[in-house]
């Protein structure tokens, strides 16, 4: 079963399609990319995440050529792209807005890159006719761009940048353009496109959803520095610092002193309050500053305190949040910290177990937060 | 970040060059002491001198002045209002000729329009004078003022008039104390282009004054005629100094005024 | 009540002076040349009523259309002016669009200052700057002045009152007309598209000619009536530059007004390049229109 997972980052001999080396990109005073080495694996779906202006368009742009590192070198396929120009690399780059050729046909767009190559004419039309097939856009094919809705123009975008074959292909905010809905729809697509063509995506997005979504893995960056790569799921569970556990998701952070006592961890948080019993990924000393990160939905709430709980500590609802599927509630603990807890509403019709202003019960296991150093 | 590249650079410095050259020679032979205008012969400041001593241009330029002001005034109300029909009176009958009339003289040959103004007035027997030469300036200038003045009344808040009427306004009181102080600044900009495209006109003026009134383009037009003189490069002078004058200080005033607007909005910020 | 007052009033004006006076020229177009002051025939003459109105009808006719295309003059005029007028559009496009291309790729603290300047001789007088050019281009102007000095000639070059120093002319004084709506196209064009171009696998030159030129298509065609509308009739230009054998109609209808007092003629001369001028204008309100509409 083992052997089936896609997870080229595990094996030590696997080669990378891309190697960032120490790469610094400074734009006069500002350091938009900072020191930064990554290693991204041919057909994998990587995933660039962060606030505006943490560097990651800036390290796209590097990949597609518009800019080049300062310091530190770039290589695809172990060669060193520096000196290579944009128009000939074999990466070809989706635009956040589309940058579709107006006044060229959508037939027309995808056709551009391919009549750069001097491909024989029969071939373009191939070609052009199987990107039309996988976006689903045949029947557009002689509009303009503008004459087509918002989604398909981001088809065509796609379409347009996959034609030429590239080793790598860049998006940039892919879908930023698009409504909440159409963009879910889209990004099962993309999934599905980049596994039947097999192309190395990298993906920029300030979506932390998106990227979750679509990604083999994860890179959360913050001032041109990449915090953490990794798996969705181990981004999700187990984020290496507050920073990631704050930028994805929501998150309970709880501040305190570490007291270690054997493979536990026991966290002083508040005057008078029970400790919060934690497991460790690393070492921490006695007194030592940590942060106790917990998922909302890992939070029960209850109305009586639970039995053989690890964890639990008393607090009063202080306002409920009803989304459908789920409902937060904001419980404040006597010291006046916020835990917000979450409960899946899984009957149609459930009496409210609680209201604002009652006492309730929060309880967690001892694994079910992180225990971070910073 | 960017920069200029050395193709950008080179072009805009030839464009510039034939764009300007032409004029800074102008300027230079103006304080050319000799009477042969194409030889340097020294500094002087005579030809200067010796254009305020002939009446026919001072006396033209005086009409020329009376006539811009006065044109230029009637033009930008008439062009105003024409401007509030075109972009807010509706549907009325007769709308399309009235915009045609507002945008053909706009590309009108102005011997075309000279010609038929002047049959006009000869066909109802006025005496041609500055009268008729306002007349006539007037109505070529209004379509250039409406044209002006309605396109910032399309991006006008018409949400802001009906909250003058809302609180009490009549529709005119509405329009002297809301619409018209926004969109005044584009009022003014018309009147100013009404101004010197009556300074400048030749051909209309020509064809609608009578032998009682030359405007000064009409007399610099008959000297040039002959040549180039110094008295004309001396007269050029002064009128590219007085525009270059103008609109130097009409580009600073609008420029402190958005500086004052852009502090004040960063001081509102900070109190908030 | 107010409201139309408001319409009647700036209506009234145009009618009065704009509409009329051309009925007025078209109806002098139809009638003989007189000598009488004014200096035609028929007059209306209202008081003999009705029938005296169809009598006056009754003596209007094509004459002097036919007789503008009889003299050959006339028709070579109107040729002229079209091929003066079409070269200096082109020359036009040739010298504004580089000038264009550089200000829209300037960095932007520029762009306002450079638009400043190129917009700046428009508040000049239209005659001075006509003007300017004839101490440069005359026998002993400057340029041969100058060009005599570094030794390229000899002979001083004859420009002035030949059709070379017409179409300089029209390229200085109109220039600002081409430059203005071509920079406004190319400042619309959002540089990720030359970006897009690049990555798949155009050349920057090649990116220029597949993605800037057919994107500025529009800025050049409006600019291109601008120039072509109005030095179709020009009549400045040609009489200070040009010389006795640079024809164009703008100058034939005021000599034939002023010099000959023809005014039967001159008027037909004014209606047929009006007629002749419909086409192109209508055809830079169609490419207006046509240009919303893409962007609506």
């Amino acid at each position: 079963m083992a052997l089936d997972v896609f997870a080229p980052w595990d094996n030590p001999d696997a080669k990378p399609l891309i190697q960032f080396k120490n790469v610094t990109k400074r734009f006069g005073d500002f350091t938009a990319i900072d020191d930064l080495t990554v290693d991204i694996f041919e057909s994998e779906f990587f995933a660039l995440l962060g606030p505006s202006g943490c560097g990651k368009t800036t390290m796209m742009r590097m990949l597609a050529g518009f800019e080049t590192p300062t310091e530190g070198t770039i290589r695809l396929a172990g060669e060193d792209i520096a000196p290579i120009p944009p128009n000939k690399r074999a990466v070809n780059m989706m635009f956040q807005s589309y940058a579709l050729f107006p006044h060229l046909t959508i037939w027309d767009n995808i056709a551009f890159g391919l009549k750069r190559d001097r491909m024989p004419k029969g071939e373009i039309e191939a070609r052009v006719d199987e990107m039309l097939r996988l976006t689903r856009m045949e029947q557009f094919a002689k509009r303009k761009p503008h004459q087509v809705s918002g989604g398909q123009r981001q088809r065509v975008a796609l379409a347009r940048s996959l034609a030429k074959a590239p080793k790598l292909l860049l998006l940039d905010e892919p879908l930023g353009a698009l409504d909440k809905k159409l963009r879910q729809e889209t990004q099962f697509e993309l999934m599905d496109i980049q596994e039947k063509t097999g192309t190395t995506f990298v993906i920029v997005t300030h979506d932390q959803e998106e990227a979750m979504t679509v990604a083999s893995r994860v890179a959360v960056m913050d001032h041109g520095k990449i915090v953490q790569v990794s798996t969705p799921d181990a981004i999700y569970e187990t984020p290496n610092s507050t920073y990631v556990a704050d930028f994805i998701g929501d998150v309970n952070l709880i501040q305190g002193k570490a007291d270690p006592k054997g493979d536990k961890i026991y966290i002083a948080w508040a005057e008078g309050q029970p400790e919060i019993v934690g497991t460790p990924m690393s070492d921490f000393s006695h007194g030592q500053d940590v942060h106790f990160a917990i998922r909302p939905e890992k939070v029960s709430i209850s109305a009586d305190k639970p039995e053989g709980a690890a964890n639990a500590i008393k607090g009063k609802v202080l306002d409920i949040a009803y989304l459908g599927n789920i409902s937060t509630y904001h419980v404040e603990l006597p010291g006046g910290q916020v835990i917000k807890a979450q409960t899946a509403n899984n009957r149609r019709i459930s009496r409210r177990s609680f209201t604002w202003e009652d006492d309730v019960w929060l309880s967690f296991t001892d694994t079910a937060g992180v225990l971070l150093e910073r | 970040m960017k920069r200029f590249s050395w193709f950008n650079a080179t072009s805009l410095t030839l464009g510039f060059a034939f764009l300007y050259l032409p004029m800074v020679i102008l300027v230079i032979y103006s304080f050319n002491e000799s009477k042969l205008v194409t030889v340097w012969a020294g500094f002087s400041t005579k030809w200067y001198g010796e254009l305020f001593q002939n009446d026919a241009f001072l006396d033209a330029a005086w009409v020329t002045i009376k006539v811009a002001v006065m044109s230029s005034t009637l033009a930008t109300v008439l062009g105003t209002m024409a401007a509030i029909v075109l972009v807010r009176a509706g549907r009325f009958r007769g709308r399309t000729l009235f915009s045609g009339m507002i945008y053909a003289p706009l590309v009108m040959p102005e011997v075309i329009t000279g010609l038929s103004l002047l049959l006009l007035f000869i066909g109802i027997g006025m005496d041609r004078g500055v009268f008729t030469i306002v007349l006539a300036h007037t109505t070529f200038a209004m379509c250039y003022v409406s044209v002006v003045v309605s396109s910032r009344l399309v991006s006008f808040d018409q949400s802001l008039e009906e909250a003058a009427l809302d609180l009490g306004c009549s529709p005119f009181q509405a329009f002297r104390l809301v619409t018209l102080p926004i969109i005044a600044p584009s009022v003014i900009s018309g009147w100013l282009l009404a101004f010197t495209l009556s300074l400048d006109d030749l051909v209309i003026a020509s064809f609608a004054s009578g032998p009682s009134a030359t405007t000064l383009p009409m007399k610099i037009w008959s000297s040039v005629r002959l040549g180039v003189s110094p008295e004309i490069n001396a007269l050029s002078t002064l009128m590219i100094g007085v525009v270059a004058a103008g609109v130097i200080t009409a580009s600073l005033v609008s420029k402190r005024a958005a500086t004052r607007q852009q502090r004040e909005e960063r001081a509102a910020a900070r109190l908030a | 009540m107010r409201r139309f007052t408001l319409i009647a009033i700036p209506y009234a004006w145009l009618l009065a002076l704009f509409l009329v006076p051309f009925l007025i020229v078209f109806k002098i177009s139809l009638s003989d040349l007189a000598m009488a002051i004014p200096p035609y025939t028929p007059n209306l003459d209202l008081s003999t009523g009705w029938a005296g109105f169809k009598d006056f009808l009754s003596q209007l006719d094509f004459e002097n259309f036919i007789w503008l295309t009889q003299d050959d003059l006339y028709w070579k005029a109107y040729l002229s002016s079209a091929k003066i007028a079409a070269i200096s559009t082109i020359l036009t496009i040739i010298v504004g669009f580089p000038i264009a291309y550089g200000m829209a790729r300037a960095p932007e603290e520029w762009r306002a200052t450079l638009l400043m300047l190129v917009i700046l001789p428009f508040w000049t007088s239209f005659l001075i700057r006509v003007y300017s050019w004839m101490g440069i281009l005359s026998q002993e102007g400057y340029l041969n002045q100058f060009l005599m000095s570094i030794g390229v000639i000899s002979e001083p070059l004859i420009i002035l009152n030949t059709n070379i120093a017409v179409y300089i002319g029209i390229v200085y004084t109109y220039l600002p007309f081409m430059i203005l709506p071509i920079y406004a196209a190319l400042e619309k064009l959002d540089e990720s598209l030359l970006e897009a171009a690049e990555d798949l696998g155009c050349s920057r030159m090649s990116a220029f000619w597949l993605i800037t030129v057919p994107l500025s298509k529009q800025g050049v065609i409006a600019g291109s009536f601008l120039v072509f509308i109005p030095t179709l009739g020009e009549f400045v230009i040609p009489s200070l530059l040009g010389g006795s054998k640079t024809l164009m109609i703008g100058k034939v209808l005021w000599e034939e007004f002023f010099s000959n007092r023809d005014w039967p003629v001159a008027s037909a001369v004014a209606v047929v390049l009006l007629l002749i001028l419909i086409i192109p204008i209508i055809l830079f309100q169609r490419n207006e229109q046509k240009q919303r509409e893409a962007e609506g």
